[in-house]
C-alpha cells in the first residue's frame, strides 16, 4: 500500500505549489526515489512549470459518458427532464426538440431510468486529459487536466487518482486550492495532509474553514507556515488555541520567491530551504510510525 | 405575429427586465390586436441553465421575436436554431407599454 500525502490550501497563492514541488524533490533525494507527484489541482495544473527537463512519457483522454436523445425514437415526453437534477436536458415537444448539454451533464444516469422509449444512448464525452511525465528523479509526475470549457473536475481528478493507486511506494497528491468538492474529491483518501498557509489576515480566514473541512473528514493533518515573517501572529495564535501542529514554517525570502518565480526547483537553490523541506518529511515520518 | 418582452411585473407598468434566463415574466404581445398575456418565467428561480428553460417557453409559445437587455449564450443559440429575433433594448428603466407603444407604432 503506497503512503499518501496530500498537499491542500484554503486559497490559492499560499505557494501550494512551491510546497508541492519541493517536498517532491526532497522525498526522492532524503527519502524514498519511489515518490510520484500527482497534480490534482485540473483546473490550472502548474507543477510540470518547475521541472524543466520534464518528457513527457504518457497521455491519455479522459472521458465522461453523456447521454444523448435519438430523436427518431423520442416521444418528446420530457420525463427525462424531470428526472435531471442538473437541467442538462432541453425537450421542446411543439418543435420536436430534444438535447442534452454536455457541460452540464453529471452522469447520474437518472434520465436513461426514466426514459421508456428508448430514446436515450450514452455516448464518450472529452472532459480531460491525463498526462504522465519523467522529470529527471523519482518516479515523476501525473498531471489531470481539465478541457476548456467542462465543468466535470471531480470525474478527472477521480480518474488521474485511480491511476495513481499504488503507482509508487509515497504518493504526493497536490490538491486544488479552496474547499470545493474537488478538494474534497483530492484528500479523501489521504494518509496525512499538509494544510499550507500563509500568517495573514485572509490565510487565516481560508484556513479555518479548510481545517473544519478536514477535521470534517476526520484525516490527519498538521500545518506548514510558508512566507513566515510577512503578516501578524493571529494564523499562530488560532494554531495554539485549536492544539494543531505546526509541520515547519517556510520564510519569505525574497530571491528564493524571484527565483521560484522563474521556475527553479530546490535542486538549485540555497541549501537553507532544503532543511525545511526534511523537517518537515520527519514529522510526517513519525507520524507515520506512530 | 406574437412577441415577448421580459418583465419585471406582470402588467404594463412594469419596467423591462434585462435580465432574460432570470426575468420574472414573459409578456406576450400579440402585434395585430395589441393584446397582452403575462406568464411568469419558471426558469428565475433555477441554479443553472435558466437561460434555456426560458428560451424553451420562448420556444414553445410560438412567437418570433424576443425583447430582453441581455441573452446568454446557450439562450442564444437556442432561439436562433428556431430562427426567433432576439432585440436588446439597453434603456433598463423602460415601461412595457412604451415598448409596445414602439412596436405597434401607437
Ligand atoms: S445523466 Fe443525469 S445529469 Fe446527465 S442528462 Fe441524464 S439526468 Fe441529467
Ligand atoms: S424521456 Fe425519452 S422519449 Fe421522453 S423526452 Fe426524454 S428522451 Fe424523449
Amino acid at each position: 500500500m503506497s503512503f499518501k500525502i496530500t498537499v491542500a490550501s484554503g486559497k490559492g497563492g499560499t505557494g501550494k505549489t512551491t510546497v508541492a514541488t519541493n517536498l517532491y524533490w526532497s522525498l526522492v533525494k532524503n527519502f524514498d526515489n519511489d515518490t510520484l507527484l500527482v497534480d490534482c489541482d485540473v483546473e490550472e495544473p502548474d507543477d510540470l512549470l518547475f521541472f524543466k527537463n520534464a518528457i513527457l512519457r504518457s497521455e491519455v483522454k479522459v472521458t465522461q459518458a453523456v447521454p444523448e436523445i435519438n430523436t427518431s425514437k423520442c416521444t418528446y415526453c420530457r420525463k427525462c427532464v424531470e428526472y435531471c437534477e442538473y437541467n442538462a436536458i432541453t425537450v421542446i415537444p411543439p418543435v420536436q426538440y430534444a438535447s442534452i448539454a454536455p457541460d452540464l451533464c453529471h452522469s447520474c444516469g437518472a434520465c436513461l431510468y426514466a426514459c421508456q422509449d428508448d430514446a436515450l444512448i450514452e455516448k464518450d464525452h472529452e472532459i480531460g486529459l491525463m498526462s504522465g511525465y519523467d522529470v529527471g528523479f523519482g518516479k515523476g509526475l501525473l498531471e489531470g487536466r481539465l478541457k476548456i470549457g467542462s465543468a466535470a473536475q471531480t470525474p478527472v481528478i477521480r480518474r488521474v487518482k485511480k491511476e495513481a493507486l499504488d503507482a509508487a511506494s509515497v504518493i504526493l497528491f497536490d490538491a486544488p486550492p479552496g474547499t470545493s468538492c474537488s478538494v474534497v474529491t483530492s484528500v479523501l483518501d489521504a494518509d496525512f495532509v499538509i494544510m499550507v498557509t500563509e500568517p495573514t489576515p485572509f490565510g487565516l480566514h481560508d484556513l479555518k474553514i479548510a481545517v473544519e473541512l478536514i477535521r470534517e473528514m476526520d484525516l490527519p493533518f498538521g500545518v506548514v507556515i510558508n512566507k513566515a515573517g510577512l503578516g501578524d501572529r493571529a494564523v499562530y495564535d488560532y494554531l495554539e488555541d485549536e492544539g494543531i501542529d505546526i509541520l515547519e514554517e517556510i520564510p519569505f525570502n525574497e530571491e528564493y520567491a524571484r527565483k521560484f518565480s522563474e521556475g527553479m526547483i530546490l535542486s538549485r537553490i540555497d541549501k537553507n530551504y532544503a532543511i525545511h523541506y526534511q523537517k518537515i518529511i520527519r514529522k510526517i515520518l513519525e507520524f507515520k510510525q506512530q | 405575429m406574437k412577441t415577448i418582452i421580459t418583465a419585471n411585473g406582470s402588467d404594463v407598468n412594469a419596467t423591462l427586465d434585462p435580465r432574460f434566463g432570470r426575468c420574472e415574466f414573459f409578456c406576450i404581445l400579440d402585434e395585430e390586436t395589441g393584446e397582452t398575456e403575462f406568464i411568469e418565467n419558471k426558469a428565475k428561480l433555477q441554479s443553472s441553465a435558466a437561460g434555456t428553460t426560458a428560451a424553451e417557453t420562448v420556444i414553445e409559445q410560438g412567437v418570433k421575436k424576443v425583447i430582453s437587455g441581455d441573452f446568454g449564450p446557450k439562450a442564444k443559440s437556442l432561439l436562433d436554431r428556431f430562427g426567433i429575433q432576439m432585440v436588446i433594448l439597453k434603456d433598463e428603466g423602460q415601461i412595457i407599454a412604451n415598448v409596445i407603444n414602439s412596436i405597434t407604432g401607437k
